[in-house]
């Protein structure tokens, strides 16, 4: 009797095996044919050069062929496109100018997101879930019209010209749209939720009782702010930062529409070399060169995710 | 004990810089809202109420079309992201240790940072190869890919959260695990299915990049239209049909929260979302 109950049991475990195996391989055969395929795509593409063709590169990789057609593919691999990014100041300084541009959005926004989760998660504590609400909604309202809303405020003849002439603190229009600033504002505009919302979770879980324990013990506020506050929202500090920082780098929506067209940021370049100059391998070559200079921040963030959904 | 705080307690700091980041938040959406029925086609000069760009808005052929197509990509989109979302969340909390675990967490995180360039480049570069004609169908299971992320992180947060005994006391009495997870599972973690299949429509309904990428001749969606415009100037017409999208997303919001009063409602885990 016990061995048929053994059986059963053991009958049933692999049923469940079988179970959590296809669970398993549904989600990820998904994502490894629409994700990591089509990345690995790409860095083929970035190593072939561009031709007047269908497709517009060679060589093809033609499966069909067998050994000779795979060493055929092998040999007319290049690294053309990658030495031209390098020779060309035009990539470099694209990409110097979308790091800087990146790294000064997410100081800015680290400044104005701080002090408003800070406030959120000093507030009552029925009103919080409403005030984190309200931070989140206009991210849900299309980023496209975020956007737009500021090419109205900005434009010449807009309201923030006429707020600054009507205030006497300018005489004549100031150019805000097609400048870095007209950019940096869109930037902080469009990812504060992003900021906001991993500084407000750390920021909730603090003990005020820690800060009440340094104000006894005598630390003036601003040294238990630095001391006590600062150190424990670090995990949301490194999440929010990242969470900006990463897709700031490649924006393309915001330069395209706030910024001028002198000088570009490297998601504009490559949306330029694969929509205009229909050249596919340097575009990839530009993703693949991307993707690397943001491979260690990318890797971070993954880190702190999953730290900070429990799975390590 | 500790006395209850009120708005009252809060420093005048903290009051301030709440207020001043939703101003900021808020301001520039409402202006919008605001000029959307101003009466003079000078966007800037205001000539007094009107109603007249949401009449030009509904003899807008190609513009209604365009939001006929974004609305049936998102909602197909957003619930084949549910479902493929749903089910890698599961398999991150409940599967325990297997092999390629690293490299399936990082498959499902990975697009939540990638900038939206290189996954539209990448997704484009893969119909290519297949050979796919390209259209509303490529949009579709492109923003599916890059939405079902979202998704999983909504739900397994929730997953983390709810109490586990429930399921282990159906599978002592008995209940096979498949049924467990309809019966048992599914209902607990619901609300943040919906809240995860909101999101994905809403990242669906709003993307531009990727979708002009992965589109061909034949789809256009309400973003792209919008863009083309917007390049071209700024016009009323976009102030109209940008307030009738924040009408429907609050209207939305509203329902949704109504709806998921309960305190399940509450903890869908907006804070943990990318």
């Amino acid at each position: 009797m016990t061995s048929a109950a053994e059986t059963a049991s053991r009958r049933e475990r692999s049923r469940r095996d079988w179970g959590r195996r296809l669970v398993i391989l549904i989600s990820a055969f998904w994502l490894a044919l629409f994700f990591v395929t089509p990345c690995l795509i790409v860095l083929k593409i970035s190593l072939s050069q561009t031709a007047i063709a269908q497709p517009p590169y060679v060589p093809v990789l033609d499966l069909a062929a067998g050994w000779p057609g795979l060493r055929d593919f092998a040999a007319g691999l290049s690294l053309d496109s990658y030495r031209l990014l390098g020779s060309d100041w035009l990539y470099l300084t694209s990409y110097l100018r979308s790091l800087a541009i990146a790294a000064l959005s997410t100081s800015i926004l680290l400044l104005i997101g701080y002090p408003l989760a800070y406030g959120i998660a000093r507030a009552p504590r029925p009103l919080q879930p409403v005030l984190v609400m309200a931070v989140f909604l206009p991210f849900l309202t299309a980023f496209l019209i975020r956007i737009y809303a500021w090419i109205n405020i900005l434009q010449r003849e807009g309201l923030l010209n006429d707020m600054l002439i009507a205030l006497g603190i300018v005489r004549e229009p100031v150019v805000w749209l097609a400048t870095d600033t007209a950019i940096i504002i869109g930037i902080v505009y469009s990812y504060l939720p992003f900021m906001v919302l991993p500084l407000y979770a750390s920021l909730e879980k603090m003990d005020e009782a820690l800060l009440e324990a340094a104000a006894d013990l005598g630390a003036p506020r601003w040294k238990a702010f630095w001391s006590v506050t600062v150190p424990l929202s670090a995990p949301g500090i490194f999440a929010g930062s990242l969470l900006c920082f990463i897709p700031i780098a490649g924006e393309f929506v915001i330069p395209d529409l706030l910024g001028g067209s002198d000088a570009l940021m490297i998601g504009q370049t490559l949306w330029t070399e694969f929509f205009q100059n229909k050249d596919w391998p340097v575009a990839s070559a530009v993703a693949i060169a991307l993707l690397i200079v943001l491979l260690a921040p990318i890797l971070i963030y993954q880190h702190v995710q999953m730290r900070a959904l429990g799975d390590r | 004990m500790r006395r209850r705080k009120s708005i009252k307690d809060m420093s005048i700091f903290n009051v301030t810089s709440v207020a001043l980041g939703l101003a900021f938040l808020y301001l520039p959406i409402a202006i919008l809202v605001i000029y959307s029925f101003n009466a003079s086609r000078l966007v800037t000069v205001w000539g007094g109420w009107s109603t007249r760009w949401y009449v030009a808005l509904l003899h807008d052929q190609a513009m209604l079309e365009a939001a006929w197509t974004s609305l049936r990509i998102a909602a197909i989109s957003a619930t084949a992201a549910s479902v493929l979302g749903t089910l890698a969340a599961v398999v991150l909390v409940r599967a325990g240790r297997f092999r390629g675990r690293t490299m399936f967490s990082g498959m499902v995180y990975a697009p939540l940072v990638m900038p939206e360039v290189i996954l539209g480049l990448s997704l484009l570069l893969l119909f290519v190869a297949l050979d796919a004609d390209r259209g509303f169908w490529t949009v579709t299971i492109a923003h599916t890919t890059v939405t079902l992320s979202f998704v999983t992180v909504v739900v397994q947060s929730r997953l983390l959260t709810f109490d586990r005994s429930l399921e282990e006391a159906a599978m002592d009495l008995g209940c096979p695990p498949l049924r467990t997870f309809r019966t048992i599972t599914l209902p607990l973690i619901f609300p943040a299915i919906a809240a995860g299949w909101m999101l994905a429509f809403t990242l669906s309904f709003d993307d531009l990049v990727i979708a002009s990428f992965a589109t061909g001749p034949g789809a256009t969606t309400l973003p792209m239209r919008i863009y083309s415009e917007v390049r071209l100037g700024v016009k009323p017409e976009i102030n109209a049909i940008c307030t009738i999208m924040i009408a429907v997303v609050a209207a939305g919001v509203i329902v949704a929260s109504l709806a998921s009063k309960r305190r399940a409602g509450s903890r869908i885990g907006w804070t943990n979302i990318r």
